[in-house]
């Protein structure tokens, strides 16, 4: 089975996020990079897939210089290859113009499976699994908690709201969109790191995809960010640890009345 | 004067509640712009009861055999023929996990942006859609070019009990699917055997997130529980690392809970935990980050590590309890 993962570099979930002067963005210097959580799910189970299959898993990313590295950790993990989409072209475009240039770049590998995560903990779209499998006129099944392989097709279980569950069948080709939690991610071994490094990634930029700044005009752009204000009067506790237990105990007593 | 379509989504015609509140924001934008409102609905052979007197121009029953239950490729093909047909300014819909699967391939096969999950808009001159980053920390405006635009609503954006009401028109419309590829094809729904807690009769609930930094640090934890009298529930991420068993999970895709008390202790308080526990009578939110989301949702706040809290609150309770 030859298997193609997209994994997004974003911001540790630990960061305190900053936003720039002209509000458009944030404050990337000192923050840590990661690869998304729902993505190194997929990563997994792509794994997995071919631990019990056979095959190859190739990891991409469309991103900046620095999102090489979620790349270097997946080849370190197992992964057989990679593919690193950068050029300046591709700063802020929308979901349906990543969509469009990781078709161009993924559509010539015939892929049995492509695995996504169903979604990027930065802007929180959860559109670029569908859209790339329409690009790429592919079934898909987003949300996914398991996956069975069976005899020219799959078999998945997805998620759905409020403890439901449905199983999907589904042909393949196909691409999915992994919810966490499905298994549970390896870390890279030491020979893993060491192999990583014999491993192809191959750099594609817009030129080489023959697509230029007319192919990549986005349909929705971020005008504007700004920190939420505040809705509710949450009455913040003050002083030593020591302090604001005894303040909140005594709240919890006397003006909630729960204890 | 232009049209505006909001999608309703049920389940054997039961309508999502989320459905309605999309409609409520549909039914302000459509004030706001002075456009007609359609609801449109797949696979039923008449309007849904909650539909009946509300203000709405018109029901469009969109009908075929295969509109019956959920397909993604079936939906999409619908939508495709309705959008050609009726030539709207606006398609809005609740941001459902439906919606997540089918609308964004739908935006791409009709080639208009999908702007997902939106809180609300902001309307002065032209319209600018409001929405949640990076998991609920920042907000960010967003624009989008000229034509079609398709928007989804986050789970209570606008609220159902302030719907409008009418008596609509109704109006059905035939589409083929038959040339569409049945390449996903959906099984039966299924709920998992329900496990041993029982969240939403919990008076008290002390909820650990990821912020508990390790599974060692829960022992201290499920002590505190006891004392307090309380269940143990958790976020999503302590469910996935296995440190605690899925029954314990609330949120959207876990136990939807209301208790007198929600002690929240390193949990950030992203809208799919907020949505299963925000109408809790009192919430406590332990967390280190002053701009965690979850503070939107608290009463009384501590900003600390939690570690440092646990612990004497263990021992405030204890004295307490020994008084
Ligand atoms: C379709 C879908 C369904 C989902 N369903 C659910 C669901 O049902 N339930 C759910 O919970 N999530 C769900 N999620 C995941 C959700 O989006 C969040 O990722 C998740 O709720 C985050 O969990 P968390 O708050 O524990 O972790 P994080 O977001 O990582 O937050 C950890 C918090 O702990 C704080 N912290 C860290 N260390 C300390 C310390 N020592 N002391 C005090 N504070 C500390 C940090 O400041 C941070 O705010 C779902 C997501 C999707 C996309
Ligand atoms: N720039 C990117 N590079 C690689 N994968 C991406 C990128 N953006 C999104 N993805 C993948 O698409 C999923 C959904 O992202 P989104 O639709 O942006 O929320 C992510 O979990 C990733 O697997």
């Amino acid at each position: 089975m030859r298997i193609c993962v997209l994994i997004k570099q974003v911001p540790d979930q630990e960061s305190v996020l900053k936003i720039n002067a002209d509000q458009t963005w944030i404050i990337e210097d000192n923050l840590v990079f990661t690869a998304n959580e729902s993505d190194t799910y997929a990563l997994e189970e792509a794994l997995l897939l071919k631990e019990s299959l056979g095959g190859e898993v190739v990891v991409c990313t469309l991103g900046p210089e620095r999102s090489g590295q979620v790349l270097k950790d997946a080849l370190a993990k197992g992964a057989d290859r990679a593919m690193f989409l950068q050029d300046e072209a591709f700063d802020r475009l929308d979901s349906q113009g990543a969509a469009k240039v990781l078709a161009k770049a993924l559509g010539a590998e015939q892929f049995d499976l492509i695995l996504l995560g169903l979604q990027a903990d930065d802007t929180g779209d959860a559109q670029l699994g569908p859209i790339l499998a329409e690009e790429l006129d592919l079934p898909h099944v987003t949300l996914v908690v398991a996956t069975e392989v069976l005899d020219g097709r799959l078999k998945v279980k997805q998620e759905q709201e409020g403890g439901w569950y449905q199983h999907i069948e589904v042909d393949l080709p196909a691409l999915l969109t992994i919810q966490s939690g499905i298994n549970k991610p390896r870390y890279a071994s030491l020979r893993g790191i060491m192999a990583m490094k014999s491993k192809e990634i191959k750099q594609v930029t817009a030129a080489d995809l023959g697509m230029g700044a007319d192919d990549l005009t986005p349909d929705q752009s971020i005008a504007q960010l700004y920190i939420p204000p505040k809705t509710k009067d949450t009455v913040f506790l003050e002083g030593s640890p020591d302090e604001m237990v005894s303040q909140l105990v005594e709240k919890l007593a006397n003006e909630a009345k729960v204890l | 004067m232009g049209k505006l379509l909001t999608f309703i989504q049920h389940q054997e015609g039961k309508v999502a509640r989320t459905s309605l509140e999309a409609l409520r924001g549909a039914q302000e934008l459509a004030t706001t712009l002075d456009h007609t409102l359609t609801a449109v609905v797949f696979g039923l052979e008449s309007g849904p009861a909650e539909l009946a007197n509300i203000q709405l121009d018109e029901v469009l029953l969109v009908q075929a055999p295969e509109l019956t239950t959920y397909s993604s490729e079936y939906f999409v093909a619908a939508m495709e023929a309705v959008l050609k047909a009726e030539i709207p300014h606006l398609l809005i819909s609740s941001h459902t996990y439906q919606a997540r699967d089918w609308l964004p391939r739908l935006a791409c096969r009709v080639e208009r942006p999908l702007v997902s999950d939106c809180v609300g808009y902001e309307h002065d001159g032209g319209l600018t859609w409001i929405r949640q980053v990076f998991q609920g920390k920042i907000s960010a405006k967003v624009e989008s070019s000229e034509g079609l635009v398709i928007v989804s609503f986050q789970s209570g954006a606008y609220r159902a009990d302030e719907l409008g009401s009418g008596s609509p028109s109704q109006r059905t419309m035939e589409v083929r699917l038959s040339a569409v590829p049945a390449r996903v094809r959906p099984g039966d729904r299924f709920q998992e055997a329900k496990g041993a807690v029982d969240l939403s009769r919990a008076e008290r609930i002390i909820a650990v997130g990821r912020g508990v930094g390790d599974e060692e640090n829960l022992t201290m934890i499920k002590e505190l529980a006891k004392t307090l009298q309380s269940e143990l529930g958790s976020s999503r991420p302590v469910v996935d690392y296995g440190w605690l068993p899925h029954e314990h999970q609330v949120g959207s895709s876990g136990q939807t809970v209301s208790p007198r008390l929600y002690l929240a202790l390193g949990v950030s308080g992203a809208i799919q935990h907020q949505v299963g526990m925000k109408n809790s009578d009192c919430i406590v939110a332990v967390n280190k980050d002053v701009n965690a989301p979850i503070f939107e949702v608290a009463d009384y706040g501590i900003v600390a590590d939690l570690l440092e809290i646990v612990p004497r609150l263990q021992k405030a309770l204890e004295e307490r309890n020994a008084d």
